[in-house]
């Protein structure tokens, strides 16, 4: 219960620090302290009428009273004029108002002058409130990893004089966009691994974005995909095995959740927003009807490559090709395609071929896909469909998901090469 | 906060611009730095031909024709910048480089104050 209540809390209590103390790590630590105190106080004396400023207020205190301690060590010198010149001298209490400076944070979190890496592993950390030890559990990587890796963000945002700010106009539309790539990461980090605590961690980021930019096309637009995605989750596995969207028990999907992303997606609409957030979460929406109108998918395909100029958009609108004009002229739009590392390519062209009857061929293409493959729900996959060649959906829209986070990601980290 | 900004040039397009090019290019560059607000000590270093490397290992002068780093790009020139934060003094960096053929990078450096 409490546990819930600090989770919600944090980003709020850290945001605030950060604002007053002018240092991420000074204000992890006072944060840390207050959370603490709480816990020893609140279940005994009852919880405060604002818990947030009490937070605040009281890690605030907590962070001078350290600084004033320590003020002859020369390090901390320059943390205590900040502190000073931003919060009066007097002690804060609850009854203080506190702005809400999360989007401060997420912007000073995903600043693109940070490696790729750190900005996702920051953005949990302060944001979403995960430990050190959960983040690193999420992405695989040991304690002494991630750790390094958070502090080392934390450093640089201070030494490089990254700002704790909402960017300016000009600024505004990139620096947005390297925000929602990072929560659509964390998002398909988890849908591709299945670790769910991942994708559930970053719709609860969405949503904390969509409350602090509601008029934000893209950012409406990004909760409602993850949503759309999501509201599936329980269809997608059976017996640990991948189920194909067209297989899947529709009782299983989460009906509550499919209507809150359709209302965001229409707010998305009505505010003119045609991102490729937008477009996505359309187009996400649109394969969950039945049947399938594939035409106005094979479209707003179309539309979202010319946006994002992605062939792997293009092999999306290929297969949806396939249904309105057949196996043939999705064949055509394949061979266009310069994406043999990708092993959907060669999956979607042994479906294609399997269909035209061509089934030594799919075969080749089936084995090439099986040795590009790298998960072991989708090797499995691959080996039934190889070994009955067995008629099936012919496309999957979570593949084209999957196939979208690793094209995001090496592009993003190219972006953000030469920053380790 | 003061930061360095180090003016790399890469080595391939020097050799494709004409010497007479290159230095127009740097003049243009060095007189749009000196217009800046808030800089200070703008050096232009002359190419990396006429450096020289100086290493003392176990009391003996080492001395070496050439850079520290051979690389293919090389250290023009740098100067001192007193901005705000970070986001200036990369958008400076960038306007830097709106029109210059010589292909620059230009990297941003906190100085320890």
């Amino acid at each position: 219960m409490l546990e819930d209540v600090f989770r919600n809390e944090w980003g709020r209590v850290l945001a605030a620090l950060v604002g007053l103390l002018g240092d991420i790590e000074l204000a992890e630590e006072a944060a840390q302290d207050a959370f603490a105190t709480a816990a020893e106080r609140w279940p005994r004396d009852g919880s405060p009428d604002n818990p947030t400023a009490w937070l605040i207020a009281t890690a605030r205190n907590r962070a001078i009273d350290r600084i004033r301690r320590e003020r002859n060590l020369a390090a901390k010198t320059e943390q205590l004029r900040w502190a000073m010149v931003n919060t009066s001298e007097e002690t804060m209490d609850e009854t203080t108002t506190f702005p809400d400076e999360r989007l401060e944070l997420i912007f000073t979190c995903c600043h693109p002058a940070l490696a790729l890496d750190a900005r996702v592993a920051l953005t949990l950390r302060t944001l979403g409130g995960l430990s050190t030890e959960e983040i690193a559990r999420g992405f695989l990587v040991p304690f002494e990893t991630m750790s390094k890796r958070l502090t080392r963000a934390k450093h640089k945002i201070r030494d490089a004089g990254i700002p704790f700010a909402v960017p300016p106009d000009h600024l505004l539309p990139e620096r947005l966009e390297a925000v929602l790539a990072v929560v659509y990461l964390i998002f398909n980090e988890g849908w591709s691994s299945g670790r769910v605590d991942l994708a559930t961690e970053a719709i609860r980021l969405g949503r904390a974005l969509t409350e602090l930019m509601p008029d934000e096309s893209e950012t409406l637009a990004l909760l409602a995909l993850m949503l759309l995605n999501d509201s599936r989750r329980a269809a997608r596995f059976r017996d640990g095995e991948l189920v194909l969207l067209d297989d899947q028990d529709r009782s299983l999907w989460n009906e509550q959740q499919i209507g809150e992303a359709r209302v965001l997606l229409q707010r998305a609409l009505a505010l003119q927003g045609g991102g490729p957030y937008v477009v996505q979460a359309a187009i996400a929406d649109l394969h969950l009807e039945e049947p399938r109108d594939w035409h106005e998918i094979a479209l707003l395909y179309g539309v979202l490559g010319r946006l994002t100029g992605s062939p792997v958009v293009e092999l999306n609108r290929a297969i949806a090709i396939a249904e309105t004009d057949g196996p043939e002229a999705a064949l055509d739009v394949l061979d266009q395609l310069a994406l043999d590392d990708y092993r959907y390519v060669h999956s979607t062209r042994a479906d294609l071929l399997r269909r035209l009857g061509r089934n030594a061929d799919a075969r080749l293409a089936y084995a090439r896909a099986l040795e590009l493959t790298q998960t072991d729900p989708e090797r499995r996959f691959l080996e039934g469909r190889l070994s009955e060649l067995r008629p099936s959906s012919p496309t999957d829209w979570d593949d084209f998901w999957t196939y979208t986070l690793n094209e995001l990601k090496e592009s993003l980290e190219r972006d953000s090469r030469g920053n380790e | 906060m003061k930061y360095a900004l180090l003016i790399y040039k890469a080595g391939s397009s020097r050799d494709l611009l004409s010497s007479e090019a290159m230095k127009q290019a740097g003049d243009a560059l060095e007189a749009k730095i000196r217009a800046l607000p808030n800089v200070s000590g703008v050096v232009r270093l002359r190419g990396i031909e006429a450096a020289t490397t100086v290493r003392v290992d176990e009391g003996r002068t080492l001395l070496t024709d050439g850079p520290f780093v051979d690389s293919k790009e090389f250290l023009g020139g740098l100067f001192l910048l007193d901005v705000a934060n970070l986001d200036e003094a990369t958008a400076i960096a960038a306007r830097l480089q709106e029109h210059d053929p010589s292909g620059l990078a230009i990297e941003v450096r906190p100085v320890v104050e």
